[in-house]
C-alpha cells in the first residue's frame, strides 16, 4: 500500500499536538503536578491525538465528507443560530451520550453499547486529564498536619482547587474507584458484543478478526488488568501488581495508538451524524425534489443538487442529453427506468423472453 | 471474511421481464443473516397506472460503486470478490447519499435504525458456497445464480450484459442482466 503524507493534515495535527503539550506543561504548573509514572501513557495519548486529528483531516478532505461538514456549519450559522444550537445539544445528548439510534436495532445491543461507550467515555474523561497533568489530587494542607482532624483531599484542575472531599467518605470511595466502575461497564458491554459476534451467523460471515474481534478483546484486556491493579493491592497484598501494571500499560498504549486507524475511529466520526440530521431538516425546509417518474417527493432538492456536484468531483457524470440528470430520479424511479429500458430492448428484439 | 468458500465461477443473472411480482424473493431475502432478517430486495410495479409490469432489483455490485464513493463516512466497502457490502453499522451516519446516488436505486435508508442497508448478495450463504436466498426461491427464474455455462444452456437466445449507460456515465457491474442475444450493453436513457 502506498503511503503519501497529507501535508495539510500533518500541519494541523502537529499544531494541535504542540498546543496540547504547551497547555499540559503550563496546566501541570511546569510539570509539578505531572505524574512521571504516567509518562508512557502520555506519549500514547499524544500519538493518539496527532493520529486522530491527522486522520480526521484526511477524512474531511474527501469530497462528500467535506460537503457535509461545510453545509452543516453553513446551515448552523445562517440564521436561527440559537435554534440550531439547541437542536445540536439535544441531538448530541440523544445520539452521542445515549446512542439512542442503536435501541431500535436491538435492546440488548443498545444496553451493551451504552455500557461500553459510557465506560470508555468516562475513563477517557478521567485518565486523559490525569495523564496530561491537568488534574491532580493533594492532601488538604489545613487538615494534613493536625492528627486529630479528619483528613480532606483536594481535586485540582490546572492547579486550581475545584473540589474537596473527606478521606474515607462514600464520595472518596466513589471517586478513587471511578475507573473500577468504568472497567465493569466496559467488561459487561464488551462480553455481550463478543458473544454476539461469536454466535450471530451474519456477523460471523462478514466480520474480520482485526476489525471487529480484536478491539473487543483489547478493551476486555485493558479493563481486566485495570481491575487487577485495584484487586492486587486491595485483596491480594500486592501480588502480581507488576504484571498487571505492565500488561495494562501495553494494552492501553496499543489502544491509544490504534484509535486513529481502526474500529475506534468511529468514536471520532459519530458526531457527523448530527450534521446529517441538520442537513436533512434544513434541506426539507428549503424544498423537496419530485421524481419525474413517480411524481412523488423523495429527498430535498439541496441533497439532489449537492450529489450532482459531488459525483462530478468524484469522476461520475450522470448528466442526460436534455441537460437533466439520472440523479433527478428517485430510487423507485431509477428501478422502473431500468425495467422500462430492458423491456424496450426485448421488444425491439421481437421476443420478450430469451 | 478471511476463511471463505466463495465460488468465483458462480454469477448472478437477472431477467426482470420474467418477474411475475410474486414477492417470494422478498420473503426469502428476510431469511438472510447478514441483513439481520430485513428484506432488502426490491419488487415494484413499473408504471401501475398503465401496466401490470413488475420489476425486481438486487444490488448490482458495481465495479466502481458510486454508493461507496459518495459515502462521507467510508462505511461501504467492496471485497476481493467484488461484493459491495452493506454499510458498516459503526460508521454509517444515515445521510442517504448512497440511497440517492445509486444509479440502480438499491440502498434503503432504514429510518428506524438511522442507517443504510442493502443487499450484500447473501454473504453468509455465498461465502459458504451457497446461492443467495432470492435466487433459490424465484419461481420464474427472473433471478438466477449459477455458472455461465448453466445460463447459456438455459437461455440460448440471451446474452448476459453488465454494462449500463446512464446518459454520459457508463457503469459496469458484477451482476448481469439477461439481454437479447448479441447485446453488449443496456442504455437506460
Amino acid at each position: 500500500m502506498q503511503f503519501s503524507l497529507n501535508k495539510k493534515a500533518a500541519l494541523i495535527s502537529l499544531v494541535v499536538t504542540v498546543v496540547c503539550v504547551v497547555v499540559s506543561f503550563y496546566g501541570s504548573r511546569k510539570l509539578q503536578n505531572f505524574d512521571p509514572a504516567l509518562i508512557a501513557y502520555l506519549f500514547g495519548t499524544l500519538f493518539a491525538l496527532f493520529g486522530g486529528i491527522y486522520r480526521y483531516c484526511v477524512w474531511l478532505q474527501r469530497p462528500p465528507t467535506w460537503l457535509y461538514f461545510k453545509r452543516t456549519w453553513q446551515l448552523v450559522f445562517t440564521g436561527q443560530f440559537f435554534v440550531h444550537g439547541w437542536t445540536l445539544i439535544i441531538d448530541a445528548i440523544k445520539n452521542l451520550l445515549f446512542q439512542q439510534f442503536i435501541y431500535p436495532r436491538g435492546k440488548k445491543r443498545w444496553i451493551a453499547h451504552f455500557m461500553l461507550a459510557s465506560g470508555c467515555m468516562a475513563a477517557f474523561a478521567i485518565t486523559i486529564p490525569l495523564t496530561l497533568g491537568w488534574i491532580n489530587f493533594t492532601l488538604d494542607p489545613a487538615t494534613a498536619l493536625d492528627p486529630g482532624m479528619i483528613k480532606r483531599y483536594n481535586a485540582n484542575f490546572f492547579g486550581f482547587k475545584v473540589m474537596s472531599f473527606q478521606l474515607g467518605s462514600a464520595l472518596a470511595f466513589f471517586i478513587f474507584h471511578a475507573l473500577t466502575w468504568c472497567s465493569w461497564l466496559v467488561i459487561a458491554g464488551a462480553v455481550i458484543f463478543l458473544v454476539r459476534r461469536l454466535t450471530n451467523a451474519g456477523l460471523i460471515a462478514s466480520q474480520t478478526f482485526e476489525g471487529d474481534l480484536l478491539p473487543l478483546i483489547l478493551l476486555i484486556i485493558i479493563s481486566v488488568t485495570g481491575l487487577g491493579l485495584n484487586f492486587s493491592y486491595a485483596f491480594m497484598k500486592g501480588i502480581a501488581y507488576d504484571f498487571m501494571s505492565v500488561t495494562h500499560a501495553i494494552s492501553v498504549i496499543l489502544f491509544l495508538v490504534w484509535i486513529p486507524f481502526g474500529k475506534f475511529f468511529h468514536i471520532i466520526q459519530r458526531p457527523a451524524q448530527i450534521g446529517a440530521h441538520i442537513y436533512r431538516r434544513e434541506g426539507e425546509k428549503k424544498g423537496m425534489a419530485v421524481c419525474p417518474h413517480t411524481g412523488k417527493e423523495f429527498t430535498s432538492q439541496l441533497h439532489v443538487d449537492d450529489l450532482k456536484t459531488v459525483t462530478k468531483e468524484l469522476g461520475f457524470d450522470f448528466t442526460l442529453e436534455d441537460g437533466s440528470s439520472h440523479l433527478d430520479y428517485s430510487p423507485e424511479g431509477k428501478r422502473s427506468l431500468l425495467a422500462k429500458a430492458h423491456l424496450k430492448a426485448r421488444q425491439e428484439n421481437g421476443k420478450l423472453f430469451g | 471474511m478471511e476463511v471463505t468458500a466463495y465460488k468465483t465461477d458462480m454469477e448472478f443473472f437477472v431477467d426482470m421481464q420474467r418477474c411475475i411480482g410474486c414477492k417470494a424473493c422478498e420473503m426469502a431475502c428476510a431469511e438472510c443473516e447478514t441483513n439481520g432478517h430485513e428484506s432488502m430486495i426490491h419488487v415494484n410495479y413499473v408504471e401501475r397506472a398503465v401496466t401490470i409490469q413488475t420489476t425486481v432489483q438486487v444490488c448490482m455490485h458495481c465495479d466502481n460503486p458510486v454508493c461507496a464513493r459518495v459515502c462521507p463516512a467510508d462505511a461501504i466497502s467492496k471485497d476481493d470478490f467484488g461484493v459491495v457490502h452493506t454499510a458498516n453499522t459503526a460508521r454509517c451516519i444515515g445521510c442517504s447519499n448512497c440511497v440517492m446516488a445509486c444509479p440502480f436505486g438499491v440502498p434503503i435508508k432504514e429510518e428506524k435504525y438511522d442507517m443504510m442497508m442493502k443487499c450484500n448478495m447473501c454473504y453468509d450463504r455465498t461465502s459458504a458456497g451457497k446461492k443467495p436466498m432470492c435466487a433459490t426461491v424465484c419461481p420464474s427464474q427472473a433471478l438466477f445464480y449459477g455458472t455461465r455455462e448453466e445460463i447459456s444452456r438455459m437461455r440460448p437466445n440471451s446474452t448476459p450484459v453488465n454494462t449500463f449507460l446512464f446518459g454520459a456515465e457508463t457503469v459496469t457491474t458484477k451482476v448481469n442482466i439477461m439481454m437479447p442475444k448479441g447485446s453488449t450493453h443496456l442504455r437506460i436513457h
